[in-house]
C-alpha cells in the first residue's frame, strides 16, 4: 500500500461519473453526452505481495490489489480448474475450500488469503487418483459441458462437512436431531452452484453415494 | 458415403460398446480441473494481453463521439479499438447485425470498444474510463405493441409462412368443441455458465483462435469472411466448451475483438464478454404471441387445427418458428399454420436449443390440454387419438418411425398417471395442493453432412480427428464407442480428438443433429478402415468379422495389428444423404409427465417428479443421452416458472441481464428424474439408425408444468413464465 495514488480518486469524481451512466439510461430520445471532466483519475496500480497456499503448496506472488482469489489462481498460477461464469457471485463455478469451508472465489481478494489453506480442485484428486466426489461424479454423469463441476465437487465436499458437522441450512426441519444427508438438505446447500446443462439429479446421485460411504 | 438406401444388418448391431452406458471418455480430465477451455489455453498461449468489451449504453442511434484521454492515462493499457475507427465489419453466417465497426448501433450492449491491457483488472478499469457520447433515436421494442399488424414472415428455410389445408374456417365453425387460446412466451436467454470467450494470436498473416464455439467450420468461414481473411489462414481450435444452448452456434465480438487486438498489439490477446455482457451482447430466444384454435368433433377427433405464432426481430432476423411442429404432430383435415414477423429493435433473436418447438409447444401442448379438459377427456388419450402416421399436410409422405403412442402409453404408465386426481384443485396434502400436468415432445431429426478422420496404427490404437465439438453432448466418447464397435476393439484403444478446424469438418454441435451425423461419419470411415484391412490379410472385406482386437472369417483368424505391418491405415470420409429425408419425415418423440406441488397459503411452486419417455432410434450412449433429456426437462422448468428476460419497452434493452436477475433453475428446483428410451432403430434417419435426443426432452416440458400447475390449482395462465404474480390471487379459498 506504498502508493498513495491508489486512492487518488475523490468521491466527488466517483458520483460524477456514476451521475453520468444514470444521464445515459433515463433521458429519452435527446442525444447524451458523457463528460470526461475527472480527466485527473488516472490510477497508479497498487501491489501487494502475498503468499498463498494452494493444495499444500506455497506459492509467493505479488499482485494488483484487485486481483481476485479466482484470478490469482487461474492467471497467476495458472491454475484453471477453478472456473469464472460471472465474477459476481452468482454461479458458483468459482468454488474452492479455505480452510474447509467453501466459498466464491470471485467474491474475495487475493491479497487477503495470506496464510489460508486453500483447496482448488486440483487438488481434490488427479485423473488417475479422483477423490470419491469425482469418481462418483464420473460414475453418476454428474455434469455435461463440465464448466460448473470443479465448483459443484468442492461443494459438494464441504457440503457434506457441513451437514457431518451438524451446520443448519433453511431446510432442516428440526434442528434438535442428528443433521442428515437428505435429498434436500443436499439441494438446498448445493443452490449456489448453477448448472446450466441440468445435471442436478445425477449431481444428487453422486453426492448421495459419496455421504453413503461415508455415514 | 453417400446415403441413399437404408441400411441392413451392420456391426453396429452387435451394440458391444455402442449402446451400453459408458461414463464419459474426457470425464476425469473435466472433474479434476484438466480440462483446458477458451479462455485458459497457457498449454499453448504464453502471456496474453487481456482485452475487455466496452458494450453500447443506448439500444438504438449512432456514437457520435469518444473521449479515450482518460482511459489510455491508466496505467497497463496498451490499445483501445473503437467500432468508429472503421466501417460496419460484414456478418458472419448466421449474424443479423454486425459485430463491430461503424457509429450505428443496432442494439444495448452492442461491441463498441476493446480496451487491450497487460492484465484483466487494468483492462476492467480502464474501460469504465471510456467516455463515449451518443445520439440515441426511438425504436420500436414490445412485441405486444405490435403484434397485431406484423407483416407474415417470409417463406425461408424454416417452412412457407402460411400453411392451409383444406377448409380451416368453415369446419371450426361447425366443430362441436372448440378452444381459442392465446399464449405468450418470453424472451430466454441461454445463459450457459461459460460465457463467450476466445484466445487470438497471429503469426503472420495466419490467425489462430482458441474459442468456445459450436460450429467449428461455420465459425471458421465466418472470421475468415468478417476480417477478409483466407480461410486457409484460420485456425479454430475447441476441444471443450462450457455450454452454448445455441448461443455459440455462430461468430460472435469475442472472436471478432480478440482478433483485432492480437492483430493491432502483435501479442496473443484474450477476451471473455463479462457475464452482464452476455444477454444483450449476444443473442437470445425471441419472445412469442401464439394463437391457438382447436376444433374437435366429441370424441376428440381434431377436424380443425390452427396455429399462428408472432415473434420480432431486428430487421434481418429471422422468425422464432413456434409453429414447426404444429405441422407434423397431429392429424386433422382442416389446417392453418403460419408466422408473422415484427421489426423489433432489441438485441438479436436466434437459435436457443429446440428453437421453435421449445416455445411452440409451451402454447400448443397448454392448449391441447384445455382441449382435453373441454372434452372430459385424459389428455394422453386425447394426444392418441389424434396420432398420425404420415405428414399431415403431405400424407404420401410417412414417418420414417413413430412411436410417440408408446412414448406416452409406456410414460403414463411408469408415471402412475392413471392414479392422479382429475378435478382441478382437488387434491391437497398438507399445506400443499397437487397436480399432475403431461404434454408430447416432439422435435425433428435432421441429416446434415459431416466429416471424420479414422486413423489405425501401431498395434491397434485407433485415432478419431474430426472439428466436431462436445457441448457437454458426450460427443467424445460416443464417437470412440462407434470406432471401438467397427474395428473390433476395446473402448480405451480408440483416442478422439475434437474441436481443431485443421481436422475434417463434422455437422456440428446443433439442432440435435450432432450424434447421429458425426457418429455416422466415423461409422462411414470405419467400413473402409476394414476394407484396407481386411484386403491387407487376405480376406474378404465383406465377410471379416472385427472382434476382440481380432479379424475373423470363417475358421480363419488374425490380429488385427497384422496388418498394420505395411503401416498406419488413415482414412478421411464423410456422411452425406441422398433423399430419404425427402422421403420420410424424421423425428423424435417424447411423453413428459409432471407431479408438482403448490403451496396453497403462498403460491409457491415445486416439482416433485418429472419424467420422459422417448424415442429417438438407437441410443449411442444411454449416460450421456440420458444427461442430455433430464439436463434438457431443468430447462424447460425453468422456462415454464422463472425464466424470463425483461423488457424495457422505453429504452429497448433486457433489464436483467446477470444471473441473479435472470433465474435459471438451481439444485433446490429439480427432483429426481426418470428418463426412458424405448429400444428401437431407425434405420431411414442415419447408418448408425440414431436420431437425436439432445433438444426433445426439452420439447413439451414447459407445458407439462403449467398442465401440472393447473391440476393442482384450478388456474390456467396462458402466460409465461408462470410466477406468483400471475396466479397467487387465483388460487382456491383455504379451507
Ligand atoms: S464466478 Fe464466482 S460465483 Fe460466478
Ligand atoms: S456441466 Fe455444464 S453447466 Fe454444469
Amino acid at each position: 500500500m506504498d502508493e498513495p495514488g491508489y486512492f487518488a480518486v475523490s468521491r466527488r469524481g466517483v458520483l460524477q461519473s456514476g451521475a453520468a451512466g444514470f444521464a445515459a439510461g433515463t433521458v429519452p430520445g435527446a442525444s447524451v453526452a458523457f463528460a470526461a471532466e475527472n480527466k485527473a483519475g488516472a490510477i497508479a496500480v497498487s501491489r501487494m505481495p502475498v503468499r498463498l497456499e494452494v493444495n499444500g503448496e506455497g506459492h509467493d506472488l505479488t499482485l494488483d490489489t484487485r486481483t481476485t482469489l479466482l484470478d490469482a489462481l487461474r492467471e497467476h498460477l495458472h491454475m484453471t480448474g477453478t472456473k469464472k461464469g460471472c465474477d459476481h457471485g452468482q454461479c458458483g463455478a468459482c468454488t474452492v475450500i479455505v480452510n474447509g469451508e467453501r466459498i466464491n472465489s470471485c467474491l474475495s481478494l487475493a491479497v487477503m488469503h495470506e496464510g489460508d489453506a486453500i483447496t482448488t480442485i486440483e487438488g481434490l484428486g488427479t485423473p488417475e487418483a479422483m477423490h470419491p466426489m469425482q469418481a462418483a461424479f464420473v460414475k453418476h454423469d454428474g455434469y455435461q459441458c463440465g464448466y460448473c463441476t470443479p465448483g459443484q465437487i468442492c461443494s459438494a465436499v464441504a457440503v457434506l462437512k457441513e451437514i457431518a458437522a451438524g451446520v443448519p441450512s433453511h431446510v432442516t426441519e428440526d434442528l434438535g436431531a442428528p443433521m442428515q444427508a437428505s435429498n434436500m438438505e443436499m439441494r438446498e446447500r448445493m443452490s449456489g452452484n448453477i448448472c446450466r446443462c441440468g445435471a442436478y439429479s445425477n449431481i444428487a446421485e453422486a453426492m448421495a453415494q459419496v455421504a453413503g460411504e461415508s455415514a | 458415403m453417400k446415403y441413399v438406401e437404408p441400411v441392413g444388418e451392420t456391426p453396429i448391431d452387435r451394440q458391444r460398446v455402442v449402446g451400453r452406458p459408458t461414463p464419459r471418455i474426457e470425464g476425469p480430465l473435466k472433474v479434476t480441473g484438466r480440462a483446458h477451455y477458451a479462455y485458459e489455453r497457457h498449454d499453448v498461449v504464453e502471456d496474453p494481453l487481456y482485452g475487455f468489451v466496452v458494450g453500447s449504453a443506448i439500444a438504438q442511434g449512432r456514437v457520435t463521439g469518444f473521449d479515450l484521454a482518460e482511459a489510455k492515462a491508466q496505467p497497463g493499457v496498451v490499445e483501445i479499438l473503437t467500432t468508429t475507427e472503421m466501417e460496419a465489419l460484414p456478418l458472419g453466417l448466421g449474424n443479423s447485425t454486425t459485430l463491430f465497426g461503424g457509429d450505428v448501433i443496432h442494439h444495448y450492449h452492442q461491441a463498441i470498444a476493446l480496451v487491450v491491457a497487460r492484465s484483466f483488472e487494468e483492462a476492467r478499469a480502464a474501460a469504465s474510463r471510456v467516455r463515449v457520447s451518443y445520439a440515441r433515436t426511438p425504436g420500436h421494442h414490445d412485441l405486444a405493441s405490435i403484434a397485431d399488424t406484423a407483416p407474415f414472415a417470409k417463406d425461408g428455410d424454416k417452412g412457407p409462412d402460411v400453411s392451409a389445408l383444406g377448409d380451416f374456417e368453415a369446419a371450426y365453425a361447425k366443430a362441436p368443441v372448440r378452444i381459442d387460446a392465446t399464449y405468450t412466451t418470453p424472451d430466454e436467454s441461454h445463459a450457459m455458465m461459460e460465457p463467450h470467450a476466445t484466445t487470438a494470436h497471429w503469426q503472420g498473416d495466419k490467425l489462430t483462435l482458441w474459442t468456445s464455439n459450436q460450429m467449428i467450420s461455420w465459425g471458421k468461414d465466418s472470421i475468415a469472411n468478417v476480417l477478409g481473411l483466407k480461410p486457409e489462414n484460420v485456425r479454430l481450435d475447441c476441444p471443450y466448451l462450457g455450454g452454448g444452448f445455441g448461443a455459440k452456434l455462430f461468430l460472435r465480438a469475442d472472436a471478432v475483438l480478440a482478433a483485432l487486438g492480437s492483430k493491432r498489439t502483435q501479442r496473443p490477446v484474450k477476451v471473455m464478454l463479462s457475464r452482464p455482457l452476455v444477454f444483450n451482447n449476444t443473442t437470445h430466444r425471441p419472445a412469442t404471441i401464439q394463437r391457438l384454435r382447436f376444433g374437435a368433433d366429441k370424441d376428440g377427433r381434431m377436424t380443425a387445427f390452427s396455429h399462428v405464432c408472432t415473434s420480432g426481430n431486428l430487421p434481418g432476423g429471422d422468425i422464432e418458428n413456434g409453429v414447426s411442429q404444429s405441422r407434423l404432430l397431429y392429424a386433422a383435415p382442416n389446417r392453418y399454420t403460419a408466422h408473422r414477423l415484427a421489426e423489433l429493435d432489441l438485441p438479436e433473436g436466434a437459435s436457443m436449443r429446440a428453437p421453435g418447438e421449445a416455445a411452440g409447444m409451451m402454447a400448443l401442448e397448454g392448449a391441447m390440454d384445455e382441449l382435453a379438459e373441454a372434452l372430459g377427456m385424459d389428455p394422453v388419450e386425447l394426444r392418441i387419438v389424434n396420432d398420425t402416421q404420415v405428414d399431415p399436410e403431405n400424407p404420401e409422405r410417412k414417418f420414417s418411425n413413430r412411436k410417440l403412442v408408446e412414448c406416452l402409453r409406456r410414460g403414463a404408465e411408469a408415471f402412475g398417471w392413471d392414479a392422479r386426481n382429475t378435478t382441478p384443485g382437488g387434491r391437497r396434502e398438507g399445506r400443499w395442493l397437487i397436480g399432475h400436468g403431461m404434454a408430447v415432445g416432439f422435435r425433428n431429426s435432421i441429416p446434415r453432412k459431416s466429416a471424420a478422420r479414422v486413423r489405425l496404427s501401431g498395434n491397434g490404437q485407433v485415432t478419431v480427428e474430426t472439428d466436431m465439438t462436445d457441448i457437454g453432448t458426450g460427443t467424445y466418447t460416443i464417437l470412440a464407442q462407434t470406432a471401438a464397435e467397427m474395428l473390433g476393439l476395446p473402448l480405451e484403444a480408440v483416442s478422439v480428438t475434437l474441436g481443431d478446424s485443421d481436422h475434417p469438418a463434422a455437422c456440428g454441435s446443433g439442432g440435435q443433429w450432432g450424434a447421429a451425423n458425426s457418429t455416422s461419419s466415423v461409422y462411414a470411415a470405419c467400413v473402409k478402415v476394414r476394407e484396407t484391412v481386411a484386403t491387407r490379410l487376405g480376406f474378404d472385406p465383406a465377410k471379416a468379422d472385427f472382434s476382440d482386437g481380432s479379424v475373423h472369417q470363417g475358421s480363419e483368424s488374425r490380429p488385427l495389428a497384422d496388418a498394420l505391418g505395411a503401416g498406419e491405415i488413415v482414412v478421411d470420409e464423410s456422411i452425406e444423404y441422398g433423399d430419404l429425408a425427402e422421403k420420410f419425415q424424421q423425428s423424435t418423440f417424447a411423453g413428459h409427465f409432471v407431479e408438482l406441488a403448490v403451496d396453497a397459503y403462498t403460491g409457491e411452486t415445486q416439482v416433485r417428479r418429472m419424467l420422459a419417455c422417448c424415442e429417438a432410434g438407437r441410443i449411442l450412449n444411454p449416460v450421456s443421452a440420458r444427461s442430455q433429456v433430464i439436463g434438457a426437462m431443468t430447462m424447460g422448468v425453468g422456462a415454464a416458472l422463472t425464466e424470463e428476460l425483461a423488457v424495457d419497452t422505453r429504452y429497448g434493452f433486457f433489464v436483467n441481464h446477470d444471473l441473479a436477475g435472470y433465474e435459471v433453475p438451481v439444485h433446490a428446483d429439480i427432483p429426481h428424474q426418470e428418463v426412458i428410451f424405448l429400444e428401437e432403430l431407425d434405420p431411414v434417419a442415419s447408418p448408425m439408425k440414431a436420431k437425436g435426443v439432445g433438444e426433445l426432452g426439452l420439447c413439451g416440458v414447459g407445458a407439462a408444468v403449467a398442465n401440472a400447475l393447473y391440476n393442482a390449482t384450478g388456474v390456467r395462465v396462458r402466460e409465461y413464465p408462470l410466477t406468483l404474480d400471475k396466479y397467487l390471487d387465483k388460487l382456491p379459498a383455504i379451507a
